[in-house]
């Protein structure tokens, strides 16, 4: 039975590994071919580089590429990630209160239509913002298309829905008592969302968070619109799909490119691992 | 008294910011949309005053547009494939890392990772592995059909619309895998160990008790493949940018252009954003209206279980 076991075991082992050599290997794929100049990319893209030396010569490259942006584009994604998770989660979490506690008819109604939202692709909707946006800046003055602040208004709309949608399942489950408590104790009505109710839904602004950033910091259609290429603010996806357009066969660069883009993303996921998978399934199932 | 004036004031107060940004994104433009579909839009007459109402034409030009058609055809086909491969990935993979598997953390975080990377950048890897990578594999591993330049994936459109769902599979397996992991986990082990002493073997248990338990998570799974299926957009553009062409009803098209692509297309390229809205607007009823019969069906089956 034992050795049954046994053999058995190193069966599945050997099934998992190879399965995950397979997944892992674009990022192989990438890995090494970043280090490679147009000439080895071409003749020999399985093979180890030559020189692994070539890779800091390509980062180089990609560094000061006027195409790519790196560093404003890298800064700018954190910009709009950080902008937009930070207003998600807090006016997100402000309303999910303020919907699950209060008992009136506008309260259903609100809440029903922010549900009804989220079946709403963005295809539907992405043409006329752009040309309500537009209408918007000439009549204020305030302009929403190529700034922070409009892509930033624009992720608030189309993530709280769902955002608002966690939340509330959450508040519900927290019991009123420790809300009356402070009641009595004269803490004021935004006080104890503050004070009290904020701090405790922790693990829920956790799966947001992880949900909404893994969106967002990958996003492409709308930061397409709402931004577009070649301008002043670029995100990530943005500046490589702008880089791998205007030199479609120098995938030594592209593949540094992309390298340079991933690397912090596994960074981050290596750190926050447990977090970010666990927050991703309990956002799937709510 | 003060205290419910008190409320109701928080209550309006705390939902402001996000009913402003709720009107400005999703209501006004979706509102707008319908009426812009009915209408004369372009990028000439972008503004209210310029454009005039034009009845059903551009869902009529819509639909006789074999450009359109196609489209639709191949996101059903796309879709229906990718949700089967994809589920039959994660759920084959799920069951691997719930088994008594050495090292099982670590693999279900490999089998994650690449749902980290976005649909553009993985897009662009993939293109280049399907180009370069795959025919030098074939010489490696002397097989001809690989080898074969004539024989690469993305030249013809068929095979690269599989293209398309290899590199969708390999994104999204990892996350649906973890849905069916927490499922499978969420089973009780006495069922398990009260079937095997009656003689179950690890087939039927796997048909008779962990597939009937984890109905719940199918519903969830199944809705989130075939709307982020029939929504794919960013490996698309940078797998295939919607080629190689191909001949539909005599008219010269994009061989894998699938709908969020077409309408994009149709809006920017061929700068007839009106027509483009339209077949949002159709867009968006058939996704909705497929989703509903699709969670409607499997929330029954999920009671008849």
């Amino acid at each position: 039975m034992n050795k049954k076991n046994g053999a058995h075991g190193i069966i599945l082992f050997v099934i998992a590994a190879a399965i995950l050599v397979i997944f892992l290997f674009p990022f192989w794929m990438v890995l090494i071919n970043s280090s490679k100049g147009p000439f080895e990319i071409t003749n020999d893209p399985l093979g180890l580089p030559t020189r692994w030396g070539e890779l800091p010569g390509n980062i180089a490259k990609i560094w000061t590429s006027p195409n790519i942006q790196y560093q404003s584009s890298f800064f700018s994604s954190i910009v709009v990630t950080a902008g937009s998770l930070l207003l998600l989660n807090l006016l997100s979490a402000q309303a999910a209160w303020a919907l699950v506690r209060t008992h009136s008819k506008a309260s259903t109604l609100v809440f029903t239509a922010f549900v009804a939202a989220m079946v709403i692709p963005f295809q539907i909707v992405m043409f006329p913002l752009l040309s309500w946006f537009r209408a918007i800046t000439q009549l204020t003055g305030i302009p929403l298309l190529r700034s922070f602040q409009g892509i930033l208004l624009a992720y608030v709309g189309f993530g709280m829905s769902q955002s608002i949608f966690m939340f509330h399942g959450f508040i519900k489950s927290i019991p009123l008592e420790l809300e009356e408590a402070a009641t009595i104790d004269g803490c004021s009505r935004a006080g104890i969302f503050w004070r009290i109710v904020f701090p405790i839904l922790k693990p829920i602004q956790a799966t947001v968070l992880v949900l909404n950033g893994i969106w967002i910091w990958n996003d492409y259609l709308l930061p397409l619109l709402v931004l577009g290429k070649g301008n002043e603010i670029m995100t990530i996806p943005l500046a490589i799909s702008n880089f791998a357009g205007a030199y479609v066969k120098q995938w030594d660069l592209i593949m540094t490119a992309i390298l340079m883009a991933m690397v912090p993303v596994v960074i981050f996921f290596l750190f926050a691992q447990k977090a970010i998978i666990k927050g991703m399934v309990a956002g799937s199932i709510k | 008294m003060r205290a419910k004036r008190d409320h109701a004031l928080v209550f309006w107060l705390f939902l402001a910011p996000v009913l402003f940004a709720f009107v400005m994104v999703l209501v006004v433009p979706f509102v707008l949309g319908f009426w812009y579909s009915f209408t004369s839009w372009s990028s000439d007459a972008r503004d209210l005053s310029g454009i005039h109402f034009r009845g059903l034409s551009n869902y009529v030009v819509s639909l006789k547009d074999p450009a359109f058609l196609y489209s639709f055809l191949i996101t059903s086909g796309y879709t229906l494939v990718n949700m089967v491969v994809v589920n039959v990935v994660s759920f084959g993979l799920a069951l691997l890392v719930t088994s008594r598997l050495k090292g099982r953390n670590f693999f279900r975080a490999g089998f994650f990772v690449p749902n980290l990377i976005g649909g553009l950048i993985l897009g662009y890897v993939w293109q280049f592995i399907f180009n370069s990578a795959i025919p030098e594999l074939g010489v490696f591993f002397g097989i001809k059909a690989w080898a074969d330049p004539n024989n690469l994936m993305l030249a013809r459109s068929f095979p690269a619309l599989i293209a398309i769902v290899i590199a969708g599979t390999w994104q999204y397996a990892g996350y649906i895998m973890m849905i069916y992991v927490a499922a499978i986990e969420n089973v009780p082990v006495e069922l398990h160990e009260a079937a095997q002493i009656d003689g179950a073997g690890p087939f039927r248990r796997l048909v008779a008790i962990t597939l009937p338990m984890a109905s719940q998570a199918f519903t969830i799974t199944l809705f989130l493949t075939l709307v982020n299926s029939f929504k794919q957009f960013d490996v698309n553009i940078s797998l295939t940018a919607g080629g190689p062409s191909t001949i539909f009803m005599g008219k010269p098209i994009f061989g894998t252009e699938l709908l969020a692509m077409n309408i994009y297309n149709t809006a920017f390229r061929s700068d007839y954003l009106a027509e483009g809205q339209a077949r949002a607007v159709i867009f968006f009823v058939v996704l909705a209206i497929v989703a509903t019969i699709q969670v409607y069906a499997n929330k029954k089956r999920e009671i008849e279980l």
